[in-house]
Parts: C-alpha cells; sequence; structure tokens
C-alpha cells in the first residue's frame, strides 16, 4: 500500500482560488523582494514603511497614488478588453506616447488660442482616436495577415518613442526651452483643472472610471462585447457562429489603445502641459497596466481599487528610490515578481494534486 | 581611392552588431524549440551588470564574461520553469523577465555607475586575415567575443540543420505531440534552447558593459534585446543569416549619430529596424508560399501538455 500522488486537471477554478492566486503572488512577490533588499544590505522592514506611509500614510501620499492610478486604469481597462478577445495588445506604452503626441499637436497647433471648453475636449478625442488608430494597425495586421499583435505592438512602442524624439529634437524643439529637448508649454486653457492641492487631474480620473464601468457593461451586458469573449475562449465557434473575426479584433485594438491615448493626454494635458522625452511621459506604465489586468483576474471593476493599489506601490517606488537612494528601476523588481507568480500560479486553476491511497 | 578613413566606424559597428548577435542567436533556439522569451532585454541587464561586477573586482574580463553568462542562464531558468514546467503564458512570464532584469540590475548596479573599467577585452589580429585591405581591419582585428560570434552563427546553423539534436529542436518547435511520440523529451529540448538563450544574451549584455562601454549604465542595453528580438525575425530563425543582419542593424545603432552629417535624421533611422521587424511579419503573413519558405515555429508561444499527468 502506498499513497500516489496524481496531478489532473480542473473542470473549473473555484472562487477561493480565483482570489487566492493574486493574493499570494503579491505576498510572495514581496517576500522575495524583501530577501533581494536584505542581500543588498537594504532593511526590507525600513523599506516597506517607507513604501507603505509615503502612499497610504499621509492625504498627500494617497492623493498621488490617485494620480499614478489614473493612466494604469484608463490602460489596464483597454488592456483587459483586448486580453478578453486573446489579443495580446502589449503597445499600451506606445499607445499612450501617441495619445501624448495628438494632445500636444491640438494645444500647441490645432487650436492653440481656443478657450478650455474647446482644447480640452478636442485633446481627449484626438488623444482616443491616436492610440486608437495606432493599435488598429497591429489589429489589422492580425485580422487580415494573421501576424502576431505581439511583436508589432511591441515594436510600435518603440516606433512611438523615437517619433516623440524626432519632434521635440527636431519640428516641435520648443522657441522658449533653450534647445532642451521639449515642446513649448501648452497655453493655460489647454491644462487640465486639478482638485486643489493636489495634482489630481479630474477630468481624466472621472474617465478613467466611466471607461471601466463601460467596458464592464460592454463584456457583460452587449453584444459586441459576448462576440469580443467568443473569440476570445473559441475562435473556431466565433467563426461558425458568424463572428467577424478582422471586425471584433479591430474594435478590440481600437478600443484598447484608445483608451491608452487618454492616458497619454491625461499625462501631458494634467501634469508636464508640454511634450517631453517619452520616458518621461509614461515610465512604463504600459507595461505596469498588465499587472492590473491580470492582477483584477480580467475584470474591469475590480480594476478600480487594483489600479489604485499598483499606483501607491509606484508611489512607494518612488519614494525608497529617493530616501534610500536606489535605482529608479527599483519598483521593477516588484512588478516583475509579481507577474512572475501571477503567470506561474495560473496552473493551480488548471490542475489539481490528489493524494491517492493504494 | 583610399577608404581607410571608413575602417574606424565599421570597426565599431561590428563591435555594436556583435551583442545584438549573441543574443538574437540565442532566442532563435529558444523560439525553434517553441519558446518565446520575451525576456532578452532583462537577461542582457542582468548579463552587463554581472560582468562589469566581476571584471571589476576580479580583474579578469574573461570571468566576468563567463559569470555574465551563467547569469543570464539563471534568468531564462526563471522562464523555462514558469512557461515549460508551469505552462504559463510565456508572453506573461517573458515580460515579467524583462522587469524583473531591470530590477534587480538597477538595485545591484546602482553604487557602480560611473566607474570606469580599466580591464576589458584586446583586439587580436587575426594573421593573413587581418591584411585583407578595408575588411581585415574591420573584420579581424577584433577581440575573441567578436570571432566567438563568427564561429556560432555558423556552428549554431550547422547544429540546427544537420545533426540529429538540431532535428529534434526543430521538430520540438513545429510540432511537440509528434515530437513526444517518437520519443523526444519535449521539456527538456525547451529548457536546454531556452537556457542557450539566457547564456547568449548574458554574454551579449556582459559585452556591452565590459568591452564596448566599459562602464555601468542604468538600463544600459538600451533596447537591444527587443532589437535582437526583431532581428529573430528579420533573420528568419536562421542562425546564418543573423549574421548578416546583425550587421544590418547593428550598423543603424551605431552609425545613426555618424550618419546625421549626411542629413540622416538619427531618430527616424532608429526606428528603422522596427519598421523593418514589422513589414517582414506582414509579408510572411500576407504569402502563404513565404511562409512555407519562412521558419516560423508553429508552435511558437505554446505551452505543451500531454493530457494526463501522474508523478
Amino acid at each position: 500500500m502506498g499513497i500516489s500522488l496524481r496531478i489532473e486537471r480542473r473542470a473549473y477554478a473555484p472562487l477561493w482560488l480565483r482570489i487566492g492566486i493574486p493574493l499570494l503572488s503579491v505576498l510572495l512577490s514581496l517576500m522575495i523582494a524583501a530577501l533581494m533588499f536584505h542581500l543588498e544590505g537594504i532593511d526590507p522592514l525600513t523599506a516597506y514603511r517607507i513604501i507603505f506611509l509615503s502612499s497610504f500614510g499621509s492625504p498627500k501620499g494617497l492623493s498621488y497614488s490617485v494620480v499614478k492610478m489614473i493612466p494604469l486604469l484608463l490602460c489596464g481597462v483597454g488592456l483587459i478588453l483586448a486580453f478578453k478577445a486573446n489579443v495580446w495588445n502589449i503597445g499600451a506604452e506606445g499607445q499612450i506616447i501617441v495619445g501624448a503626441i495628438a494632445a500636444t499637436w491640438v494645444a500647441l497647433f490645432l487650436v492653440p488660442n481656443a478657450p478650455s471648453y474647446v482644447v480640452i475636449p478636442l485633446m481627449f478625442i484626438m488623444g482616443f482616436l491616436a492610440g486608437g488608430l495606432w493599435a488598429l494597425i497591429a489589429g489589422i495586421l492580425r485580422g487580415k495577415f494573421n501576424v502576431n499583435e505581439v511583436i508589432v505592438t511591441l515594436m510600435m512602442n518603440h516606433i512611438a518613442s523615437k517619433i516623440t524624439e524626432y519632434l521635440i529634437y527636431g519640428p516641435w524643439m520648443g522657441k522658449t526651452t533653450w534647445g532642451f529637448p521639449e515642446s513649448d508649454p501648452f497655453s493655460e486653457s489647454a491644462h487640465l483643472p486639478l482638485i486643489p492641492g493636489t495634482y489630481i487631474h479630474y477630468p481624466t480620473l472621472i474617465i478613467a472610471i466611466i471607461a471601466a464601468l463601460l467596458s464592464a457593461v460592454l463584456l457583460s451586458y452587449t453584444k459586441p462585447g459576448y462576440e469580443m469573449k467568443v473569440l476570445g475562449l473559441n475562435p473556431e465557434a466565433a467563426r461558425y457562429a458568424g463572428i467577424s473575426y478582422v471586425r471584433t479584433i479591430a474594435l478590440v485594438m481600437f478600443l484598447s489603445g484608445g483608451l491608452a491615448g487618454i492616458a497619454g493626454v491625461g499625462e501631458v494635458a494634467g501634469l508636464h502641459h508640454r511634450l517631453r522625452y517619452p520616458w518621461a511621459i509614461s515610465s512604463g506604465y504600459g507595461y505596469t497596466a498588465m499587472l492590473v489586468a491580470w492582477l483584477s483576474r480580467l475584470n474591469c471593476l475590480v480594476a478600480i481599487p487594483v489600479s489604485f493599489l499598483l499606483g501607491a506601490l509606484l508611489v512607494g517606488g518612488d519614494a525608497i528610490q529617493i530616501s534610500l537612494n536606489l535605482s529608479v528601476n527599483i519598483v521593477y523588481i516588484f512588478n516583475g515578481l509579481i507577474l512572475l507568480c501571477l503567470a506561474g500560479g495560473e496552473v493551480l486553476t488548471r490542475y489539481r494534486i490528489r493524494l491517492r491511497r493504494e | 581611392m583610399d577608404v581607410s578613413w571608413l575602417i574606424p566606424p565599421l570597426h565599431v559597428a561590428i563591435q555594436a552588431s556583435t551583442p545584438l548577435m549573441l543574443a538574437a542567436l540565442g532566442e532563435i533556439y529558444a523560439e525553434r524549440s517553441g519558446i518565446l522569451n520575451l525576456g532578452v532585454e532583462g537577461m542582457m541587464l542582468i548579463g552587463a551588470i554581472t560582468g562589469f561586477v566581476i571584471t571589476l573586482t576580479t580583474g579578469n574580463p574573461w570571468l566576468g564574461m563567463l559569470m555574465a553568462a551563467i547569469a543570464g542562464a539563471l534568468m531564462a531558468f526563471i522562464h523555462a520553469f514558469v512557461s515549460i514546467s508551469l505552462q504559463a503564458n510565456q508572453i506573461i512570464s517573458g515580460l515579467a523577465l524583462t522587469m524583473l532584469g531591470m530590477g534587480i540590475s538597477g538595485l545591484v548596479g546602482k553604487p557602480f555607475i560611473g566607474i570606469p573599467l580599466r580591464f576589458t577585452l584586446r583586439p587580436i589580429a587575426i594573421p593573413l586575415l587581418s591584411d585583407i585591405p578595408l575588411l581585415g581591419p574591420v573584420f579581424f582585428k577584433q577581440d575573441a567575443i567578436v570571432y566567438l560570434s563568427y564561429i556560432l552563427s555558423l556552428a549554431m546553423w550547422f547544429f540546427l540543420y544537420r545533426t540529429k539534436p538540431g532535428i529534434c529542436i526543430r521538430a520540438v518547435g513545429e510540432n511537440p505531440a509528434a515530437a513526444d511520440a517518437i520519443g523526444v523529451n519535449v521539456a527538456l529540448v525547451r529548457y536546454c534552447c531556452t537556457i542557450i538563450g539566457g547564456l547568449l544574451a548574458g554574454l551579449g549584455g556582459a559585452y556591452i558593459s565590459v568591452v564596448y562601454i566599459h562602464a555601468w549604465l542604468e538600463n544600459m542595453t538600451a533596447g537591444r534585446g527587443w532589437i535582437a528580438l526583431a532581428l529573430v525575425i528579420f533573420a528568419m530563425w536562421d542562425p546564418l543569416r543573423a549574421l548578416p543582419c546583425s550587421y544590418l542593424f547593428g550598423g543603424i545603432e551605431a552609425l545613426q549619430y555618424w550618419l546625421q552629417r549626411y542629413g540622416i535624421n538619427p531618430y527616424l533611422l532608429g526606428a528603422l529596424p522596427y519598421l523593418v521587424t514589422i513589414l517582414v511579419l506582414t509579408l510572411i503573413g500576407a504569402s502563404e508560399s513565404l511562409r512555407r519558405r519562412m521558419a516560423t515555429p508553429s508552435a511558437l508561444g505554446k505551452p505543451y501538455a500531454r493530457e494526463e499527468r501522474t508523478a
């Protein structure tokens, strides 16, 4: 008689697992990161205290977390739409930048002297269109020619960066920046209003939350949303059901990129008020948004609190970077570990281990 | 005509291309076995910081290179474990690896920023070959790692196309179930290929910090890992083709500011490798006959599992 371990497929993942895996991933990552800090001679408790206090410890910290939450939520929701349809948009970073370029174009060249109620809506519309069309290229290539969208969207991130550098070193270099690679500053009327005493550009925050709610409705209660999900679960079934492959992928990519584009508008019109180096406009929000999507297990409503928590983590990362004199990349340790654990932990939803007496 | 003014920029262009080629050769093997590793940039960064720190502290660049390759392989092992044994999504796992590489290299490398490196690899002139006008000094007055890259390109091509284990690699990337049925250990082949990818990416990263730049800077690979990924596609998953393609992409990178004098915008030129890659992918996608001749591994990015597993 002995005990044998059997690994068998699960028919479905129970709720406790679906909640447990993200939580466990975060905990495990914090522990591994603590070990790394310790090995580098940094007291992990000090580091975590600074992270917590800088983001949750004061109203100011909370407001910073909300500022970082805005682009994360917009991009995260966009990615959720794409991932639900099994379309791998890795290009949110580039779509943010393209949105920022569009906003700059509106503010500086299209309607430079118009009042706020003209410029601001126009910036958001053009940013949405720019991000959407930029992503649509990858969508159409995937839909029409079956070109791997992962590589295309990744490559397009770099192209967007290079275009931005070309603009700020070339035709858009500001006349008032003394040769510094930036565009001219936007006029007052193109600045997004802030919640007084904070940097929260609330129009973008409101758009982000509405986008999350609408996307949840889109996915759960509408025909296009249903088609996206079917395509994601079973492309063969989608084809038999008469769902247009090309049209659905195009729509998904357009929406996904458009939301990231809006995030880009928020960053330049709400915070920077000019076009800058691409890495200054978005320091990896497009990639961190992948964590938003997967930690919330592709649920648009859950993405709202999750994006806030990740925003807080980014604030905490900045804080330990400054107060402990660490690398600007420090927060990527957490991001990378969490994402790895999430990816690896997914196996538990598909298999279970059974002990059996023989 | 005197062409000696061409030698220095071309000599540098070869050096700039070498890390790209090493990383791309490794990634070709990983992808040929069906594993897409988007962590190249992260593995190169880990290699760059490891190579730099070891060379700085021991004074031995060879040890630095070796440890960098091992560090890259360890990173690749994480990806292999998560995506092969745990059957995780390779896109997520690979991107996570890049993030982790950025984070760890930043954490470890902070105290080393700006320290110049006095130890590096010396160029070795190859007798006879280095006397060829123009080509000699450009190709055959380089350091040993550059020569290694020539040899690897040839050897890895030969191994992949002319040996039995090479056929196994291609079979596993093409149709893992069939390979499994004839007794090939799919997981083992994929582990090996992914780890080869890590070894070479780590070595490529160390080449940047130890030989090419002689210093550690944060994010110093500056997107070369992504260029290497593009290169794999541009070379159509063929190690031999990776050689000229690397020189094209590396040349663009090394010469972008030099070409500026001739009215070519460096930023738009910098976007060219990415643009060309998208174009190649589109061509492959659009043409059925082209697709058959290109070696895009059919099982790329797909985890493989038998129906039932017993442990």
